[in-house]
C-alpha cells in the first residue's frame, strides 16, 4: 500500500469528520450505483439489493411476533373485526423482553394508524400532517445549509487564506454537538420553524461544504492547466470545470445532508414547546405510551419513512442530473 | 490567427532556463532546464524527447505560459508567451483526453468556443466541422467515456485545433496508447497536420515516432535538460506506413538515439530525500 | 480510467512542473498549521466579548463568554456531575456501538451474498432519523437509566462503524493477496496480516465520526427524557427557565466532550497505529 504525497487539499488539520461521512455515503453508490448506463450493459435496476433488504426487514418482524408467540404476554381476543371469537393464548416461555409494553403485537401498531383521536381525526392524517411539517423544516434548513455550504466552499476554494484560518474551526464546529445549542437558537431565538430550519442547516452545511471544495478540486490538474490555455477568468473556470466536476460529490452530500436535515428538524422542534412537528408527536406518544404503546411505533415509522423518502428524493435527483456522468462501477468507490 | 508570412518564426526560446523550488522547507531547489535556444518556424512539426526528467514537458508548458519561465526570453506569435496565451494563440494536447465527462463530444470540442463567446450556431458548426476532420462525425453525440481511449484522443485533438491556433502544443499524447494505435495515430496526425496549417511541438518518448513525425528533432540532454541536438529529418514530406522501412529512416533513429545516450551523461546523483515528479516531465 | 475528467481518485495535485520532498511534518510545520485558525478562534472570541459590552446587546441567545464562564465556576459541582453522567452514556455508547459494528461488519465482509442485502438495508437504516427510537429505548432500558442513552448513542455509530469496517476490509489491493496466496497462505493469515491491517484506517475514519455521533446521540436521548443530572436535562430546563448563560456552560461542556473525544481518537489513531493516521486522514 503505497502512500500519496503528503499536500494539503483542504489545508492544516484533517477535516476528516464529514470526509469520513462523505466516503460513507460513496458506500452508496457502490450498492446502488447511480446509474446503469448504456454502456454498462443496459439499464436494468439493481434487483438484489431491494429484495435482499425486503427480506431482512421481513426477517425482523418475524422474529418480532416469532418473539412474542414464544415468550410474550398472554393475549386474548374476545372480536376480530366484529367478529366474535374466543382466542386465549399463553406462550410456553416468558420472556420480559417480548413483552406488549415494549413491543406491542403488529397489528396493535397498525391499528394505531387507523385509529382516530378525539377530534375524530384518524391518526395517520394526523402523522403525514406532522411529518409534512417536520418535512417543510427540514427542506428549509437543506437549502440553506446547502446554499451556506456551497457558497463556502467557493469562498474556501479561491481565498487560500481563508481557507487555512476556517477551515480547521469548521472541522471543530463539527464536533460541536449542535444538538446542544439547538435549545437555545429555537427558544432563544423564538423565531419558530425558521430556527428549526436553522438547526438543520447545521448540520447540513458542513457535509457540503466538504464536499464542493474537494469536488471542485477533483479535476484533472491537467484540466485546469487547459482552462488556463484558454486565459478563463475565474468565474469562467469555476462554471465550466469546477462545478460540474463537484456535482457527484455534492450528491453525495447531499444524501447525507437529507437525513441530517431531518435530523436537525427533529431536533430542533424538541426542546421548542412546537408540537406540530415529528418531534411533537414523538413526544406526546411517549407521554401516553402505557395507554396506547401503537402510536410511539406508528410515529416512528413516519418518521423513519420520511427520513428514507427524503434520502430517496435526492436519489432520483442525483439520477437525472447526473445522468451523463461516466457511471461509478460497484465497488470502486474513491 | 495565423500570420501568412511562411518562414516565420512562431516561437523563439533564447537562453530559457527553468529553477523549481521545492514545496518543503529546506529542500535544494532543481534545475530543470537550462540554456535553452530554439527557433520554431511556421508550418514546422517539431519533436522533443529525451529521458525522463529532462523537462522536455517543461518546456512545452513555458511556451504555453503555464509555467512561468526563470531565466530568459521566450517569444510566441512575436508576443510574449502570456500575450499569446490570452489571445489563444495556441491549442494544447496532453497525454491524457482530459474530456468532461458531463459534456458530450460535440460539446468538448465546443468548450474552446464557448469561452471565447462565439454563438451557439457557429459554435456547433465549427465543432462538427472539427470532428469530421478528425473522423468522429458520427459520434458527436456520445459521452467520453463510450470511447476508446484512442478515438478519446482524437477528440482532444478536435478540441484542440478549434480555435484554429497557430500552434500545436502536445505533451505525449499517445503515450497511453498500445503501440498499433500509436502508429495508427500518428498517421491520422499526419493528416490532420497537412490539411490545418500548424505548427507543432511535440513532446515524446518515442523516437521512432518523434522521427517519423517530425520535420526535425530536438534532442535533449538529461536534468539539467539542455539541448544537445537537433536533428533535421530529410524523410519525404508524405509519409506513410512504408516510410518506416525506409533506410533513411532507420539512419535517423540512430542518429536520434546516439544523441540521446550523449546526453545522458548528466544523469543527476541520487538525492537523500525522495523526489517525485508530478503531472509532467515523464 | 482513461481519459474523462470524472470524479477521479483524490485531488492531491501540485502545481504544474512542482516536486514535491516527502518529510513529516516538524513541530514548526505542525504550529504554523493551526496558526490561523487558532487567531481566528481568539479573535471571534475577543470580538464577541467587546461587541456584547460596547454595544449591550441583550444576553439572548449569544451571552458574554465571560459571563458564561462566571456560570460555570459558580455550579461547577452541578456541572461536574451532570457532565460526568453524559459522558459515561457517551462512552458505553461507543463501545456498544463501536464493537457491535466492526463485529457486523467483519461478518458482513466475509459473506458475499449476505452482503449484498445487507448493506443497502445498513444504508437504509442510516437515513433514518434514528434518534425517532430514543423514546423506544428510554421505554426498554428505563428512563432513568444510562443505558437508554447508551442504546442510542450506539445506534447511531453502529451503521458508519460496520460500513467502514466493510469498506475497509474489503479495500485490500488485490495484489497484495495475490502475492499472500503465492505463499500458500491461509485464509486467516490472509485476513490477520493483509485485510485487517487495511481496514485499519477506514475504522478510525468511522471512530472519528463515531465520537461526535455518540455525543450527540447521548444528548438527545436526554432531551427526550433523563434525570436532571444530565447534560441534556440541564440544557433544556435552563433554556426554558431562559437562563441562557447557565444553558451555555452546559453546552460548553457538551462541545467540550465531543471534541475531547474526537481529539482522543486521533491522538490513539497516531500512537496505535501511525502509518494510519496519514491515511486515514486522506481517506476521511
Amino acid at each position: 500500500m503505497t502512500t500519496e504525497p503528503v499536500h494539503e487539499e483542504l489545508g492544516g488539520p484533517d477535516p476528516a469528520l464529514a470526509e469520513a461521512e462523505l466516503e460513507l455515503a460513496a458506500d452508496l453508490d457502490a450498492i446502488a450505483p447511480r446509474r446503469q448506463g448504456r454502456a454498462a450493459g443496459g439499464s436494468r435496476v439493481r434487483v438484489r439489493p431491494i429484495l435482499g433488504s425486503i427480506a431482512i426487514v421481513i426477517a425482523i418482524l418475524v422474529v418480532w411476533e416469532g418473539g412474542k408467540w414464544l415468550g410474550g404476554d398472554p393475549w386474548r381476543f374476545k372480536s376480530i373485526l366484529g367478529f366474535p371469537v374466543a382466542i386465549d393464548y399463553h406462550p410456553p416461555f416468558a420472556w420480559k423482553f417480548f413483552s406488549d409494553l415494549n413491543f406491542p403485537h403488529l397489528w396493535v401498531i397498525l391499528e394505531a394508524f387507523v385509529r382516530r383521536d378525539s377530534n375524530g381525526v384518524p391518526v395517520t392524517v394526523l402523522l403525514v400532517e406532522a411529518a409534512f411539517f417536520t418535512f417543510r423544516g427540514a427542506l428549509a434548513g437543506f437549502i440553506l445549509g446547502a446554499s451556506l455550504g456551497l457558497g463556502l466552499a467557493i469562498a474556501l476554494v479561491h481565498i487560500r487564506l481563508l481557507e487555512r484560518s476556517l477551515v480547521p474551526l469548521l472541522v471543530a464546529s463539527q464536533t460541536v454537538p449542535i444538538v446542544a445549542v439547538a435549545p437555545v437558537i429555537v427558544v432563544g431565538l423564538k423565531a419558530g420553524w425558521f430556527g428549526i430550519a436553522l438547526v438543520a442547516a447545521y448540520l447540513t452545511f458542513f457535509p457540503v461544504t466538504i464536499a464542493a471544495v474537494r469536488g471542485m478540486r477533483s479535476a484533472d490538474q491537467r484540466a485546469f492547466e487547459l482552462m488556463r490555455s484558454y486565459a478563463a477568468s475565474d468565474r469562467e473556470i469555476l462554471l465550466h470545470l469546477r462545478l460540474p466536476a463537484a456535482a457527484p460529490y455534492l450528491f453525495t452530500a447531499f444524501k447525507i445532508a437529507a437525513t441530517a436535515s431531518v435530523v436537525g428538524a427533529i431536533v430542533g422542534e424538541l426542546p421548542s414547546g412546537i408540537r406540530d412537528g415529528l418531534a411533537g408527536q414523538l413526544l406526546n406518544a411517549m407521554q401516553y405510551y402505557s395507554i396506547q404503546p401503537g402510536a410511539l411505533w406508528a410515529a416512528i415509522v413516519v418518521a423513519s419513512l420520511l427520513g428514507i423518502g427524503c434520502f430517496a428524493l435526492v436519489v432520483l435527483a442525483e439520477r437525472r442530473v447526473l445522468r451523463n456522468y461516466r457511471p461509478t462501477e460497484p465497488g470502486a468507490a474513491t | 490567427m495565423t500570420e501568412p508570412a511562411a518562414l516565420a518564426p512562431v516561437v523563439e526560446l533564447s537562453g530559457v532556463s527553468k529553477t523549481f523550488r521545492s514545496t518543503t522547507v529546506g529542500s535544494t531547489p532543481v534545475q530543470a532546464l537550462t540554456g535553452i535556444d530554439l527557433t520554431i518556424r511556421q508550418g514546422e512539426f517539431v519533436s522533443l524527447i529525451g529521458p525522463s526528467g529532462c523537462g522536455k514537458s517543461t518546456l512545452l508548458r513555458i511556451v504555453g505560459d503555464l509555467t512561468p519561465v526563470s531565466g530568459g526570453t521566450i517569444l510566441v506569435n512575436g508576443k510574449s508567451a502570456e500575450r499569446a496565451r490570452r489571445d489563444r494563440d495556441y491549442g494544447m494536447v496532453f497525454q491524457a483526453p482530459v474530456l468532461f465527462d458531463w459534456r458530450s463530444v460535440q460539446g468538448n470540442v465546443e468548450l474552446p468556443l464557448e469561452i471565447t463567446g462565439r454563438p451557439a450556431g457557429e459554435r456547433a458548426a465549427r465543432a462538427k466541422a472539427m470532428l469530421d476532420l478528425v473522423e468522429l462525425g458520427e459520434f458527436t453525440g456520445h459521452q467520453p467515456w463510450q470511447l476508446s481511449g484512442g478515438m478519446q484522443q482524437r477528440v482532444a485533438i478536435a478540441r484542440a485545433l478549434a480555435l484554429d491556433p497557430a500552434l500545436l502544443l502536445m505533451d505525449e499524447p499517445f503515450g497511453a496508447l498500445d503501440e498499433m494505435t500509436r502508429e495508427r495515430m500518428n498517421l491520422e496526425l499526419l493528416r490532420i497536420w497537412e490539411r490545418t496549417d500548424t505548427t507543432v511541438i511535440f513532446v515524446t518518448h518515442s523516437i521512432p515516432e518523434a522521427v517519423f513525425l517530425s520535420t526535425r528533432v530536438v534532442v535533449m540532454s538529461a536534468r539539467p535538460g539542455r539541448i544537445t541536438e537537433i536533428i533535421g529529418i530529410d524523410l519525404p514530406r508524405r509519409r506513410d506506413v512504408e516510410t518506416r522501412e525506409l533506410e533513411r529512416y532507420f539512419e535517423l533513429v540512430t542518429r536520434v538515439r546516439e544523441a540521446l545516450r550523449r546526453g545522458e551523461g548528466n544523469a543527476p546523483v541520487g538525492g537523500q530525500a525522495r523526489v517525485r515528479a508530478e503531472g509532467l516531465s515523464a | 480510467m482513461i481519459g474523462g475528467v470524472g470524479p477521479g481518485p483524490g485531488g492531491h495535485a501540485l502545481a504544474p512542473g512542482g516536486l514535491a520532498v516527502v518529510r513529516g511534518p516538524s513541530l514548526l510545520d505542525r504550529v504554523r498549521e493551526w496558526l490561523p485558525a487558532a487567531v481566528l478562534f481568539v479573535s471571534i472570541l475577543a470580538a464577541w466579548e467587546i461587541a456584547v459590552r460596547v454595544f449591550s446587546i441583550q444576553q439572548f441567545i449569544l451571552p458574554r463568554p465571560l459571563a458564561i464562564f462566571e456560570q460555570w465556576r459558580t455550579h461547577l459541582t452541578e456541572l461536574n456531575s451532570a457532565a460526568l453522567y453524559t459522558f459515561g452514556e457517551v462512552i458505553g455508547g461507543l463501545l456498544i456501538g463501536v464493537i457491535g459494528g466492526i463485529v457486523a461488519g467483519l461478518v458482513t465482509a466475509r459473506y458475499a451474498m449476505f452482503r449484498e442485502s445487507v448493506m443497502p438495508f445498513a444504508v437504509a437504516v442510516n437515513s433514518i432519523p434514528i434518534i425517532a427510537f430514543a423514546p423506544v429505548f428510554n421505554n426498554l432500558f428505563g428512563l432513568d437509566k444510562q443505558l437508554s442513552k447508551m442504546m442510542v448513542a450506539a445506534a447511531l455509530c453502529f451503521f458508519p462503524v460496520m460500513i467502514n469496517t466493510v469498506r475497509g476490509l474489503l479495500s485490500a489491493p488485490a495484489p497484495a493477496i495475490e502475492l499472500m496466496r503465492s505463499y500458500a497462505a491461509s485464509s486467516r493469515d490472509i485476513f490477520l496480516k493483509v485485510r485487517v491491517p487495511a481496514a485499519v484506517p477506514f475504522v478510525f475514519t468511522a471512530l472519528r465520526i463515531s465520537a461526535t455521533l455518540a455525543t450527540i446521540g447521548a444528548v438527545i436521548g436526554e432531551y427526550f427524557g433523563a434525570p436532571k443530572v444530565s447534560l441534556g436535562q440541564y440544557i433544556v430546563t435552563y433554556t426554558s427557565y431562559l437562563n441562557f448563560e447557565r444553558a451555555w456552560a452546559a453546552i460548553v461542556y457538551a462541545c467540550a466532550m465531543g471534541i475531547g473525544l474526537y481529539v482522543l481518537v486521533v491522538v490513539t489513531e497516531r500512537l496505535v497505529a501511525p502509518w494510519a493516521a496519514d491515511r486515514s486522514a486522506q481517506i476521511g
